[in-house]
Parts: C-alpha cells; sequence; structure tokens
C-alpha cells in the first residue's frame, strides 16, 4: 500500500514539476502575499483629515486646536470660523472630522464655567470613526481642567495595562491572522483541482485501470501538497517573525504540530471539492467561494466573533481558520501551552478527517 | 452581428448545461451576502469581562454593576484573587479584567483617588483597543458621579450614520466583493478553458473577429452577473434595511464601468495563462486579493504607507467602494461620484486593450 501510495506522489510531484509556474506560485505565494499585505494592512489611523472652525479666536482655542495637531493623528485640511462650509466638506470627502470651537469658549474656561466644543465626523466608515472619536476624546481629557463640585469625592483612577502585546499594535494581531488566511486559500486551491483535472482530461480510467484503491489515490495525491504547504508554512511564520515583530513565546514544536493540522484539513477540503466537481471550472468556483470570502469575514481574522449575532457564531465552526487563530495567537502572542487550546487542536483533527474521509467515499463511488 | 449573438447564446447554454453552476451562480451570492452581511461587523458588544473585587464595598460594586449594566461588557467570571485572572485572559474566556483593590472605597471618600487596575488581552488588538476605551470612559463616568467634572465637554455629532453601525456601511461593501468574485472567476476560465479542451481552434476557423470574440465572451457574463447583483440588492435594502439614500437607477448605471473591470481583468487572466489551474492561481492572489486588502473595504486605505497607496489606485473595487458608500449612506450623485466614475472607465478600457493585445500574441 505504501509503494503504490508512493508511486501516485511521485506521479503527482512529476506533474508539478512539468508546470513550474503552478508549483513556484503554491510555494512562493504565501510567503510573497504575507510581504505586501503584512506591511499594507492595519487599523492604526493617522492623517486624518480634519477641519477647524474657530468662532472664539481667543488663545484657548488655539490651544485646543493646537492639541489635536500635536497629537500626530490629525492633518489640517481646513480652517476657518464659519460653520457653513462643513456640510460640502464632509460630503466630498475632503475632511473627515471638524472641531467647532464656540463663541465665548475662552471665556468659559478662564471664569472656570462648564463649556462645550463639538466635534462632527463622517460615520460612514463606522470602525474609523469610533477610532476617530476615541482619539478626540483622549485629547480633550488630557488638556480640560476638571472642575470641583460640592461635596466631591477623589476620582477613579485607572491603571490600565496591556498584556501580549503591550503598544496594542495591530499588525502583531493582523500578521497571525494574515497567515492563516493565506494558507488556507493556497491549500485548498492547491487540491481542488487535482482530482477533477483526470476526470476532465480523461486520465481518471486509467487510473481506474490500476490496483490502486481510493485512500491510496487520496494521500498520494495530498502528500506532495503537504509537503509544499509545510515549506510555505514555516517560511511564512519566519517571516512574520523577523519582518512583523510577531513574537513566538510558545513551543515550536507545537505550532508545528498545530500548522500541520490545519495544512491537512485545508487539503482535504480541496481534495473533497475536487471529487464533487465535474469540471475544473466548478472546482475552482467552489474552492474560491468556499475560501476567500468565508475565512476573511467568520474566522476572527478581521471581525470579531464575539460580536456577532448567535446564529452566525454557530456558523463559524465550521471554519477551521477560526480553530487555527485562536490556537496561533495562543502560541505566539500569549506562549499559552496545550491545555489551553487542545479543543482547537481536537476540532482541526476532526475537521481534517472528515474531509478526507469524505473525499474517500466519493472516490470509492466513482472509482 | 448575428454570429456574436449566436456565440453569446452557446456561451449562456454552456452555463446552463452544467447542473452544479446554476445554485453557485445565483444561491452562493444570496447565501454569502445573508451570512457575511451579518458576520462583518466591527461594532465590538459584550466583551468577556472578568471581575475581582477585593474591597466588597457598596463604592466598588456599583463601579462593577456601572460596567456589568452596559452593553459593551458581559461578566464572564468573577474571582476572588488576582492569580485566576492570568489563566482567564490566557484561554480567552476574558478579555477585559477589572481589579478593584481593598481600600478602595476609603480612599474616594476621603478625597484621594481610588485606584484600580484594567488588563487587557492586546493580542486582539481590536477588541483590546476598544474595550480598554469602553472601560476608561465608564470609570471617568464614575468620577464624574463623583463630583468631579471636566470642564470642557466634547459633544459629537456624527453624519451618515449617526449609531455608528457598521452594518450600514459593510453590508454593501460586501456586496460589490460578491459580485467582483464572481463575475471575475466566470470570465478568468472563459478562454484558457477552450484552449485546454481544444475547442479553441474552433472558434478560431469562424469568420468572428478577436474583438468580436472577446465581447462575445463578455456580454454573457456581464449579464449573469448584473442579474446576480438584482437579486442580491433587495437584501441588502429590505432584510437589513441599509437605507439607501441617493437614487437606485445611479447605483444600477455605475455597476456597470465596476463590471467592465472585472470582467476584462477575468478575460485578461484567461488571456494569460496556459491552463486552467494558471488561471485560477493568478485569479485568486494576484487580482483578487488586492481588491480584498486594497481596496479600503475592511482595511482603511489612509493607513497603509505611501507605496500602496499609490497601489489601490490600480485597484477597481476602491472606486466602487466609494460610488457605494456614497450613493447609499451619503445620499450624494453624479456631481461627487464622477472621478471615480472616470477613473473605473480608464481602468476597464486599459484592461480590455490589454487583454485584446494578449490574445492577438497567442493567436500569431
Amino acid at each position: 500500500m505504501i509503494r503504490r501510495t508512493l508511486a501516485v506522489a511521485v506521479k503527482e510531484l512529476l506533474q508539478l514539476k512539468r508546470d513550474p509556474r503552478s508549483t513556484l506560485s503554491l510555494l512562493g505565494v504565501p510567503i510573497v502575499l504575507l510581504l505586501i499585505y503584512g506591511f499594507a494592512l492595519s487599523f492604526d489611523v493617522h492623517h486624518i483629515r480634519l477641519a477647524v472652525i474657530d468662532q472664539d479666536g481667543t488663545q484657548a482655542a488655539r490651544d485646543l486646536s493646537q492639541a489635536f495637531l500635536e497629537s500626530g493623528y490629525f492633518d489640517l485640511v481646513y480652517q476657518g470660523t464659519d460653520p457653513r462650509p462643513l456640510d460640502h466638506l464632509l460630503d466630498d470627502g475632503r475632511a473627515q472630522a471638524a472641531v467647532v470651537i464656540p463663541y465665548r469658549y475662552g471665556a468659559d474656561l478662564e471664569n472656570g464655567r462648564p463649556t462645550t466644543v463639538q466635534f462632527v465626523l463622517d460615520g460612514s466608515d463606522s470602525q474609523m470613526a469610533t477610532t476617530i472619536l476615541g482619539y478626540a476624546r483622549q485629547i480633550v481629557t488630557s488638556i480640560s481642567p476638571t472642575l470641583r463640585l460640592r461635596g466631591a469625592e477623589g476620582p477613579v483612577a485607572p491603571l490600565p495595562l496591556v498584556w501580549y502585546n503591550p503598544d496594542l499594535a495591530s499588525s502583531r494581531f493582523l500578521v497571525p491572522g494574515l497567515v492563516a488566511f493565506i494558507l488556507m486559500i493556497t491549500t485548498v486551491i492547491a487540491t481542488s483541482l487535482s482530482v477533477v483535472r483526470e476526470k476532465e482530461r480523461g486520465t481518471m480510467e486509467s487510473l481506474r485501470a490500476t490496483p490502486l484503491v481510493a485512500i491510496e489515490l487520496l494521500l498520494g495525491k495530498t502528500l506532495p501538497y503537504l509537503l509544499l504547504a509545510s515549506a510555505s508554512a514555516a517560511g511564512s511564520l519566519l517571516l512574520a517573525n523577523i519582518l512583523f515583530a510577531v513574537p513566538i513565546h510558545g513551543s515550536l514544536l507545537w505550532l508545528g504540530a498545530v500548522t500541520l493540522l490545519f495544512l491537512l484539513g485545508g487539503l482535504g477540503w480541496g481534495v473533497f471539492i475536487s471529487t464533487l466537481a465535474d469540471s475544473q471550472q466548478v472546482a475552482f468556483q467552489m474552492s474560491l467561494l468556499s475560501t476567500m470570502l468565508p475565512t476573511l469575514v467568520l474566522s476572527g481574522f478581521v471581525f470579531p466573533i464575539s460580536s456577532m449575532p448567535r446564529a452566525v457564531q454557530l456558523i463559524t465552526h465550521i471554519i477551521p481558520a477560526r480553530y487555527y487563530l485562536v490556537a496561533l495567537r495562543g502560541i505566539v502572542l500569549k506562549g499559552v501551552g496545550p491545555e489551553y487550546w487542545w479543543g482547537q487542536a481536537v476540532s482541526l483533527g476532526v475537521f481534517a478527517v472528515l474531509m478526507l474521509t469524505l473525499a474517500m467515499v466519493r472516490t470509492i463511488r466513482s472509482l | 452581428m448575428s454570429m456574436l449573438v449566436n456565440l453569446v447564446i452557446k456561451e449562456l447554454l454552456q452555463l446552463k448545461r452544467d447542473p452544479k453552476i446554476l445554485p453557485l451562480l445565483f444561491l452562493a451570492p444570496v447565501l454569502q451576502l445573508l451570512i457575511l452581511g451579518y458576520a462583518a461587523t466591527t461594532d465590538i458588544r459584550q466583551v468577556e469581562l472578568a471581575v475581582c473585587d477585593l474591597d466588597h464595598t457598596a463604592a466598588s460594586r456599583q463601579l462593577v454593576d456601572h460596567l456589568t449594566g452596559s452593553t459593551y461588557f458581559r461578566r464572564t467570571a468573577t474571582v476572588s484573587s488576582q492569580a485566576e485572572l492570568g489563566p482567564l485572559l490566557g484561554s480567552g474566556a476574558a478579555r477585559i479584567a477589572l481589579t478593584i483593590p481593598a481600600g478602595y472605597q476609603a480612599e474616594r471618600l476621603s478625597r484621594r483617588p481610588g485606584k484600580v487596575q484594567i488588563l487587557a488581552d492586546g493580542s486582539d488588538a481590536m477588541v483590546g483597543t476598544i474595550g480598554l476605551g469602553y472601560a476608561l470612559s465608564a470609570l471617568q463616568a464614575e468620577t464624574a458621579r463623583g463630583g468631579l467634572q471636566p470642564q470642557i465637554e466634547l459633544r459629537p455629532k456624527v453624519l451618515y450614520n449617526p449609531d455608528l453601525l457598521s452594518r450600514d456601511f459593510m453590508v454593501p461593501g460586501v456586496l460589490a466583493m460578491i459580485s467582483m468574485i464572481m463575475t471575475m472567476m466566470l470570465t478568468a476560465m472563459a478562454l484558457v478553458r477552450e484552449r485546454e479542451i481544444g475547442t479553441m481552434e474552433q472558434l478560431l476557423v469562424t469568420p468572428l473577429k478577436p474583438s468580436q470574440l472577446i465581447v462575445g465572451k463578455l456580454v454573457p457574463y456581464a449579464l449573469v452577473g448584473f442579474i446576480e447583483i438584482l437579486t442580491a440588492l433587495p437584501f441588502v435594502l429590505y432584510w437589513f434595511h441599509v437605507p439607501l439614500r441617493g437614487s437606485l437607477l445611479l447605483l444600477l448605471a455605475l455597476l456597470f464601468p465596476f463590471m467592465l473591470c472585472t470582467l476584462g481583468l477575468g478575460l485578461l487572466v484567461s488571456t494569460l495563462s496556459r491552463t486552467q489551474q494558471q488561471a485560477m492561481m493568478l485569479t485568486a492572489f494576484i487580482f483578487m486579493l488586492p481588491q480584498v486588502f486594497l481596496s479600503g473595504f475592511v482595511f482603511p486605505i489612509q493607513n497603509m504607507p505611501r507605496a500602496f497607496q499609490l497601489v489601490t489606485y490600480l485597484v477597481p473595487l476602491r472606486y466602487f467602494v466609494v460610488i457605494l458608500r456614497g450613493v447609499f449612506l451619503k445620499g450624494v450623485g453624479i456631481t461627487v461620484l464622477w472621478p471615480q466614475v472616470a477613473a473605473l472607465v480608464t481602468l476597464g478600457t486599459v484592461i480590455l486593450i490589454l487583454a485584446r493585445l494578449r490574445f492577438r500574441q497567442q493567436l500569431g
């Protein structure tokens, strides 16, 4: 059995060798993609286009707008005293936010009266707007004097402390997600054509004439890709570590084991698609539709699963990247051992076995 | 002209022949929209909170109630020593942990700062940042309740999306993404498939000109793509209740320059590759991922390094995202959106010319 499996694997490797463009892309694509997008993706907002409408004109008002500009988050794109052009500025996107400092702001501050400053912002990108509003609140709080009312208690003094990623750099959290996302797509796409191609070209008949059984055929088809995928996974993780300063606090051995399970699941999913589809076109569509957006949106890579509606949270359980991400972030960022993520590893294993079994059942039927 | 029509009909018939492709074409987009529309939310709610109250006084309980009473937090654990917080954050059972040391109430009553500690899990930077922000502003409100008030109050006024719902922003984006994937996928295989199966020669001996052949391959898929969007659009408007402030007609009209680009890119891939496998890789990795990551759909363009910002000008989805958000949320018209439309038309034309050139090279 082992000999026949190896024979299929060697045949598949030879075929890969004949098509160096595809092989190279399998090996190199994940690394190149990580290299590109690792730099591009970030949630840290900078260069916010700010308009300042200063109706007061006092030194205190100038101090406030200065505080916004000196924070490093905002770029001044417009300055005026009349609020009427604001609507237009925000409509065509020239400004994203505006501070409106009211008349008597300076006088109120001097006389110890409470005063308000209006902050107008473009909410169409809600996430960015939330971040911008957070920055603005911080700035105003930091320069605002405190009014002590009669009978006041002491303030609550928070001591914030961030674990695992002290400066809350979004890259440290996004890059592991990107690795999982890219690996998922490459593994599924790599194998999704492997069986259907034989069907479409009519070479399935010649395979059928050999004494191969389903499991030998499938393992033989999967093994070469597992080899390639492991190499590119190792490369991607190394790159994440060196270039993007993603620390690896946990054990390398566990990292390798969990990654292997994840890759096997992706390859199994690809092979299963390949046995389902009758043409390469359908296989291609099934693999893209089932990996690209679902992994991007449902895995916790970008959108937090805990904020999704209950029913959608249930659906995320069929996305293997979801489990891998928890284990991956756990191992590399938190440095925790298997007692914290064994459930995820088991789920990955179950997924891989399930996919390969389903693919086998389909192949037995067609052989 | 009649030959062209025949080619279009042949292409549509071919689509119909594969029984697995029709559900993929029309069911998949709606299904994906329904699931992903709900999932693509950046409204962070129900952050898992662990509480360690060592003070056990009225003031400390009030502080805890203040945090857990909002929809921002969900209390998942109550512990009696700080040492127990480590495993909770390690396993992800808690993302924010609040510790109130003994003596908190006494300090505050004697007008001294009552220290509390907030631990945040930074490994999920988004939840960590926003959860920390929620906690800090809740504590500030607690300070204000005790009689200390910041003199300057910031009064936010959010335009276009006052409740800052990410759904109104994300659902149209998901729709654009789905239509991009579907249209590119269809045309990417269009020519290379004929070549691999060997029917390309037959097409070439017909008196069809190469440009007619390209148009004949584009029109049926443009039709399919347009019908797909028409099926999915009612779900955006009536299921997710995304407000459409601008004109529906304008939205539908602007679909065409966008599809010109995505269909053209698919065709270009088809002329660039020799096998269907290559076509698939090229589409997925070289042409599709940039649209996902560099379009501003999820990751704001202004946060990217300069060089990447320049690359985004080549990404059709970038312009279409602006159009979608403009028409849906801001209700602006063509007077504001014309630069985007012009960019899409230019890009689409260039892409088609490239595809046409590649096609001639291959024939020769």
